[in-house]
């Protein structure tokens, strides 16, 4: 079976982000950038559900700007065969990647694909989702386990007060949570060979995909910010200002 | 235009959060006029029907009672959705893992736009959501002929429940050979669930272990609290995730919100900032969970963990 990942390039997990001044975005430059956790979580799953020999071929797929390609090639790194890079610079909401991707699943026809539940930029949570729907699959999100049987996949889902289990029949789309596994560091020899692996660059003109969007970004801001309160100095202390001072306790 | 909110249920109840999305709703068509409808899709839910029914500013419940409906999957819900959606302007929906599920399949399926989390209204057609771990306040404006949107429940507040809007029957009946229910491991507890909790009280990686978030129980008892955890406790397997609070587990905005050896990442504040006060326990005085605290004791929590619950 073969199976397709897509990843996304995002801000790295650990820098604080600025609004710009003109409050037009997020400023972006000169800050380290790197995939998404989510999607790593992603790579990682194809990657062993390849150890375990149930699939014999990572697609890995990013729809981005040329530098997106360093993403690419950390997939490739880490286990993908080959990538395919749908490049644009224009800024893309999750249906216009959505419908980038349905394009390269109805040439590349994967067995399951995989994406991360979110990015951690918009923090939409939505391209799994809308891909699954644009192509007419099941959808497994917010994946705590991935268990392909014979013609069907039980995924179990990460949802509030608990964990459900949905059976999809293959071909299926899954979308990665935190608990399904814990991604492993590139090694160098694989960076090495990863450079030689096979890597497609599209555009979305060659697709036949319309990435224009009908919702526009009319200013972002920065929220107030909390101002620190006092320390106090013992449990007493604590109780008596939550009692007599903020009044949140009887 | 109108509106339709899809109402979610839990366990033979209609979930808090609905009332919350509703209120949100409300706030849409004081700006542009129109109606609100509830769906309510499931097995056997006439019960929660009748509750639904009492929200305020709700004009009819449309209710959609089917085997296909049951477990509230995405595949039927969203075909449901998409019957429906053509009689209104709106489709609102709880942030919850049911309405990030569900309603950017229905936008795909209708060709628009999806905004997740909204947390303010702005007019009919432009809303703020946050982005970048709630580090960032976007406002996003759609010119889409239907808006479908999620709503980040603790920012709004619920609606009355003084209503008795009228109840019809739905008979549109999905059709799905996508997916199956399996079986479901919920989380059994007497304590209020996390999302609406007056009181939260959340172990970080500092509590050391899962059993000792048992020192976190008694406290619990005593202020009627939820327990929560940051993602380095889900991560080091202390505790499940569906505690986890923050920019990828749950969002809550408590009257009180206590956070044990929790440092302070980004991702953890993006959960619970918005909580009126912050009281912080933690043995770093350099932690950065002090900088947005109301209160902060430095200490060790294994002394003042078992303190705090005789004090109170």
């Amino acid at each position: 079976m073969k199976i397709l990942v897509a990843v996304k390039r995002v801000i790295d997990y650990n820098v604080k982000i600025r609004v710009k001044a003109d409050h037009s975005d997020v400023d972006l430059t000169n800050v380290k950038m790197a995939m998404n956790p989510f999607c790593e979580i992603a790579v990682e799953e194809a990657v062993r559900l390849k150890e375990s020999g149930e699939v014999t071929e990572i697609v890995v797929v990013t729809v981005g700007p040329k530098a997106a390609q360093e993403q690419l090639r950390t997939a490739l790194a880490l286990g993908a065969d080959r990538a395919i890079h749908v490049e644009t610079d224009a800024r893309v909401d999750s249906l216009a990647v959505a419908k980038l991707l349905k394009s390269v699943i109805d040439d590349e026809q994967p067995g399951l694909t995989i994406l991360g539940k979110q990015a951690i930029d918009t923090d939409n949570n939505q391209t799994g989702q809308m891909l699954a729907a644009l192509t007419g699959l099941g959808q497994g999100t917010f994946a705590s386990k991935v268990d392909v049987k014979d013609g069907t996949v039980d995924v179990t889902r990460e949802i509030d007060g608990g964990l459900q289990t949905v059976s999809l029949t293959l071909p299926a789309v899954v979308t990665t949570d935190l608990r399904l596994n814990e991604p492993r560091y590139a090694k160098l020899p694989d960076i090495m060979k990863a450079k030689k692996k096979p890597l497609d660059t599209k555009t979305p003109e060659e697709l036949g995909v319309d990435i224009a969007s009908w919702v526009s970004l009319v200013q972002v801001e920065t929220p107030a910010e909390r101002k620190g309160g006092i320390k106090v100095g013992s449990v007493d202390e604590l109780v008596d200002k939550l009692k007599n001072e903020a009044k949140v306790i009887a | 235009m109108s509106i339709l909110v899809l109402a979610e249920h839990h366990d033979g109840h209609l979930a808090g959060s609905t009332a919350s999305v509703v209120a949100a709703a409300r706030q849409i068509v004081d700006s542009s006029g129109g109606d609100i409808d509830l769906l309510l899709a499931g097995e056997d839910v006439g019960a929660i029907a009748e509750q639904a029914a009492r929200l305020d500013g709700v004009a009819r419940v449309r209710v959609a009672d089917h085997a296909v409906y049951a477990h509230q999957l995405a595949e039927p819900l969203a075909d449901l959705l998409v019957a429906l959606a053509d009689d209104y302007s709106h489709v609102l929906a709880s942030s919850s893992t049911i309405g990030k599920n569900v309603l950017p399949r229905l936008a795909a399926l209708k060709d628009v736009a999806q905004l997740s989390d909204v947390l303010d209204v702005v007019s009919a057609d432009t809303f703020k959501r946050p982005i970048y771990a709630g580090n960032a306040i976007a406002t996003v404006q759609s010119s889409d002929a239907l808006k479908v949107i999620t709503v980040r429940t603790t920012a709004f507040d619920a609606v009355g429940e003084n209503n008795s809007a009228p109840v019809e029957a739905v008979a549109t009946v999905a059709d799905n050979a996508l997916s199956t229910f399996v079986g479901e491991e919920l989380a059994q507890s007497e304590r209020p669930e996390l999302g609406g909790a007056q009181v939260v009280i959340s172990g970080g990686r500092g509590m050391g272990n899962g059993e000792n978030f048992q020192l976190l129980d008694g406290i619990a008892d005593k202020l009627g609290a939820a327990i929560g955890a940051s993602r380095a406790a889900v991560d080091a397997g202390f505790v499940s995730n569906d505690m986890q609070v923050g920019q990828t587990g749950k969002i809550v905005a408590p009257e009180l919100y206590i956070a044990v050896g929790i440092s302070g990442a980004i991702q953890h504040l993006a959960g619970m900032k918005d909580s009126k006060v912050i009281v912080a326990i933690n043995k770093d005085d350099e932690a950065p969970i002090f900088q947005v605290a109301d209160y902060g004791l430095v200490g060790d929590l294994f002394q003042i963990l078992p303190e705090l619950e005789q004090a109170l």
